[in-house]
């Protein structure tokens, strides 16, 4: 029986990004579901089109910028048609006709048909050496009149016109540069930056006629000249028409589908025809239509979404970062950036460095960013922007960038790598360097942070250097690189964003897992190592007490109580509240510690003793020797509450104001057993000298003479921040009382894996004091569901195992010498 | 083949795994939600990890190390990672589960069939 009739089929028209892109999203998802057909009208593979610009300048090769090439189509069973030009597309009888007569039958069809450049049609501009900047062959005739002529004009001074004119000055041109603006790129930038654009330009010997209309190109067979309305002339060998592109919608119109400015598509990737799938440059959306890569990406994902019949993805627009692929000049600009009375400027300008940075502001939230010279914040800017994050609280630092909004240890990434030699360590975790990451970049053709993690591993583990390889990334790719999409799934078993799988937790009264991937169209039937833990803790947030907690979705920390380490033994941390301790506490300590042949004790930076090297099966019975010397279990290993760290305060202390040990008792006693989204450390200091180091903390308290300053989102750990300044409180209740609705609030709101530090850069310091400190009635609410949800939390799990509670999970089945032995005939 | 009972079905927890200690190192034995069992070398291919110590999901094993993702079936590791484990025999009758162990110890499986076996252990 020959299967692959039997597939339906899928047929591509345009072997370019976006098709393929999204082609290659489907193999991931159901690899054997189509025969596939693919169409281009190019004579080459797939190459990245947005790469052509440093082809031109000759930073990169034609090869180097090939996607896939003919064994990547045949492995997959892909049927590749090279340089044909679809001439028809037959909706009656479902099937596209070739220019060449080759028909292919289609079940679905896919029309990825891009963009022709836009061409004036003012006299002459038929003549040879006047070419656009799309393709190959553009470039090839433009690479061939570098070496055969002098003079070349651009006509354009947009994005593509610029990166056609620096292409052409590096391979020995003299350029100039037509535009019908009095400002460059205004589309991107505002006066101000386009004025420093073209000026360094013009250092470079680009020469510039703004506000120049052409009206006549000359030359008899060859171009010789261009002039303008003015009456004006230049003197060209080359024409290059870079003054923007218009959706292939030729082919569709043809068929009869509904094309307006592009093929019109729903949310799904549809158009008219539901059958005709369209993604790309020839699509218009919701009346937007995108000649960036970032937009093509997503549409790419929520076409295969459907393609492979999930359908649940949506396509909701996108929001675009520009960046111009000139070498060392730096520009970024993104979102709105025209301003009104409604909108305010915030402007920074050092025209001595050449820097220049405008954010517009409304509601307190990045609208719009222009960049100049130091673009290094420009992805972060935008992560405000597509976050909607309010800035109040940053706004007197914004301009100068995240590396001066409380990060004290490491300044700004991006500089950072780009200066790293190739042998820095990127990833500390799996120990994947700089070099081993562009390599792979470079190799593999990467694009994405989660290509890189699954190539090389980098970012993969704790994730803490998740901007460093997004760095490595940007610098590798240049402006090809845009950050991920706004809406990040969970993982690649479902399309849905966390806020979206918590909403629909509460919403619906989904109350088990099954119930989550059933109501969500999970794409795995149970999920994986990276959903399942996030789920299990968003059920038992929402329902701390009907939710029966999984065992089995949990990371083995949490599953066996204590870490595991390198060589597969575990570590042992009993709780010592507030970090003060008794002789009998230790000597109980010193003697488990002896009789289970501890290698390692140690104390860790939160002033607990950790016993290191334990074997797993040894780890109940531990546990009860420590059980009976009174201890429990330090949560160490947990995304819960782990220590609240303290000085001795006012009972020892020359300086200490209030009694810092005791609250410091009082608060673990208060929090212990919690779960939360990543791990939770406060810390109690009994003075602004801080010797707890309250200030690094998720939760600290600085004890002052008249009362308790609440600070909270530190961090000591891989990217040091220092704690935003919440409020001050005059009792020791009331600190009690902030701490909990604190911690509710980051359980409710923040998303798995997320600390406190992240969490409130994402949704803003003013969010959780509008919340926390201005409304006394939600903060009890949040203090009453927190100690609610404590009422069943508070069970030591080391006392339950050590009783026999899921015994099987530390005690190995017996060894195979004792067991029956019996022959049985396969 | 020798083929060994180690334990019921129930005794290993759905989506969960136990260790069964073999003449030459420990082996983990898997369950899947649909109730079949599998048998790898308790060694992630990357850095030794135990697999039996990591999620479950599907017919797969994500190592609680450094998140490599193993198949269960072959023993090899999937998406860009390349290593393997080595996969042992096994099987489930009336709700007794057995492990064959002759290939651990020298032998060549003599049933090919009875569980695909992808590769041998290095070394």
């Amino acid at each position: 029986m020959d299967t692959a009739n039997e597939k339906p089929r899928l047929v591509l028209i345009g072997n370019g990004m976006a098709g393929m892109r999204t082609v290659e999203e489907l193999l991931k998802l159901k690899p054997d579901m189509y025969h596939i057909t693919v169409f281009g009208a190019e004579p080459w593979g797939n190459y990245n089109r947005i790469m052509l610009s440093p082809v031109l300048a000759s930073e990169k090769t034609v090869d180097e910028i090939m996607l896939n090439d003919d064994a990547w189509y045949a492995e997959r069973g892909i049927t590749l048609h090279k340089g044909r030009r679809i001439e028809r597309i037959d909706r009656v009888n479902r099937r596209v006709i070739a220019e060449d007569g080759t028909e292919a039958p289609y079940d679905r069809l896919l029309l990825a048909t891009g963009s022709d450049p836009v061409m004036i049609p003012v006299p002459g501009h038929e003549l040879e050496g006047v070419v656009a900047f799309r393709d190959i062959h553009d470039v090839d005739a433009m690479l061939a009149a570098s070496r055969a002529h002098q003079h070349a004009v651009v006509i354009g001074g947009g994005l593509l016109g610029l990166e056609a004119a620096n292409g052409l000055m590096r391979q020995g041109m003299e350029v100039t540069v037509v535009h019908l603006m009095d400002h460059l790129m205004e589309r991107q930038l505002d006066a101000e930056a386009a004025g420093m654009l073209r000026g360094s330009l013009e250092e470079r010997g680009m020469r510039f006629r703004m506000a120049h209309q052409t009206e006549t190109i000359l030359g008899e067979d060859r171009v010789t000249g261009v002039r303008f309305t003015d009456g004006s002339e230049v003197e060209a060998d080359l024409v290059v028409m870079a003054v923007g592109i218009r959706p292939n919608t030729a082919l569709a119109e043809s068929a009869g589908l509904h094309c307006e400015r592009g093929v019109v598509v729903n949310d799904t990737m549809q158009t008219y025809d539901p059958s005709i799938y369209a993604v790309g440059e020839c699509v218009q959306h919701r009346g937007a239509t995108y000649g960036l890569v970032a937009p093509l990406w997503e549409q790419a994902k929520v076409c295969a979404n459907h393609l492979a019949e999930y359908g649940i993805g949506r396509y909701e627009g996108s929001m675009t970062s520009t960046k111009l692929k000139v070498t060392g000049i730096d520009l970024f600009s993104a979102g709105d950036f025209t301003g009104d009375e409604t909108t305010e400027d915030l402007v920074f300008k050092d025209a001595a460095r050449g820097v220049y940075k405008r954010l517009v502001l409304k509601d307190n939230r990045i609208q719009g960013a222009v960049l100049y010279g130091d673009t290094l914040d420009g992805s972060w800017y935008f992560q405000l922007m597509r976050d909607a994050t309010p800035v109040a609280d940053i706004r007197e630092n914004l301009l100068f960038g995240q590396a001066h909004i409380g990060d004290s240890g490491h300044g700004d990434e991006a500089s950072r790598v780009a200066a790293m030699p190739d042998e820095a360590e990127i990833c500390g975790c799996n120990g994947v360097c700089k070099g081993e990451i562009v390599q792979a970049i470079s190799e593999h053709k990467l694009f994405t942070l989660e290509d890189v993690r699954a190539h090389t591993k980098a970012s993969n583990s704790c994730g803490s250097c998740t901007g460093l390889v997004e760095s490595v990334l940007a610098t590798t790719l240049g402006g090809d690189y845009s950050d991920a999409p706004a809406k990040k799934p969970v993982c690649a078993c479902t399309d849905h964003s966390h806020d979206e799988v918590r909403a629909a937790i509460s919403r619906d009264g989904l109350k088990t897992m099954d119930a989550v991937f059933e109501a969500l169209d999970w794409k795995t039937p149970n999920g994986c190592h990276v959903c399942r833990p996030a789920l299990n803790y968003y059920l038992l947030a929402a329902w701390p007490k009907d939710y029966q907690d999984d065992a089995q979705s949990r990371f083995i920390n949490e599953r066996a109580h204590g870490n595991i380490q390198k060589d597969g033994t575990y570590s042992v941390v009993p709780r010592i509240w507030g970090g003060v301790t008794t002789p009998a506490e230790l000597r109980a300590i010193a003697e488990v510690a002896e009789r289970y042949q501890v290698p390692t004790v140690k104390f860790t930076g939160g002033q607990r003793i950790d016993l290191l090297g334990v074997k797993k099966v040894d780890l109940p019975a531990m546990w009860r020797d420590l059980g009976d010397a009174g201890f429990v279990s330090g949560h160490a290993y947990g995304k819960a509450l782990r220590t609240v760290k303290t000085c001795v305060g006012s009972e020892w202390c020359r300086f200490g104001t209030q009694d810092s040990t005791g609250l410091g008792i009082q608060l673990e006693r208060m929090t212990w057993g919690s779960w939360t989204p990543h791990k939770f450390k406060m810390a109690v200091s009994g003075c602004p000298r801080n010797c707890a180091e309250a200030t690094i903390k998720d939760l600290g308290v600085v004890c002052v003479d008249s009362g308790y300053e609440l600070h909270v989102g530190g961090n000591g750990g891989v990217k040091v921040r220092a704690t935003d300044f919440l409020c001050k409180v005059e009792t020791e209740a009331e600190v009690l009382e902030y701490a909990g609705a604190f911690m509710q609030f980051y359980r409710e709101d923040a998303r798995y894996l997320e600390r406190t530090a992240p969490w409130i850069e994402r949704v803003g310091l003013t969010r959780v004091k509008e919340r926390l400190v201005d409304d006394a009635d939600y903060r009890a609410a949040l203090y009453a569901r927190f100690l609610e949800s404590q009422e069943v939390a508070q069970v030591d799990p080391w006392a339950e195992r050590a009783a026999g509670h899921a015994a099987h999970e530390f005690i190995p089945i017996t060894p195979v010498d004792a067991a029956p032995r019996q022959g049985v005939s396969a | 083949m020798s083929w060994l009972a180690i334990c019921p079905l129930e005794d290993i927890p759905s989506l969960g795994a136990r260790v069964v200690a073999g003449p030459n190192g420990d082996i983990a034995v898997f369950r899947t939600a649909d109730d079949r069992v599998f048998a790898l070398r308790d060694q992630c291919p990357h850095k030794g990890g135990p697999l039996s110590q990591g999620i479950v999901h599907g017919e797969r094993v994500t190592c609680p190390l450094h998140n490599w993702v193993i198949d269960l079936q072959s023993g090899e590791a999937t998406g860009a990672d390349s290593g393997c484990t080595h996969a042992f025999p096994i099987r489930v009758t009336d709700g007794q589960v057995w492990l064959d162990l002759s290939g651990a110890t020298g032998d060549a499986a003599d049933d090919p069939a009875a569980a695909p076996v992808a590769c041998r252990e290095a070394g």
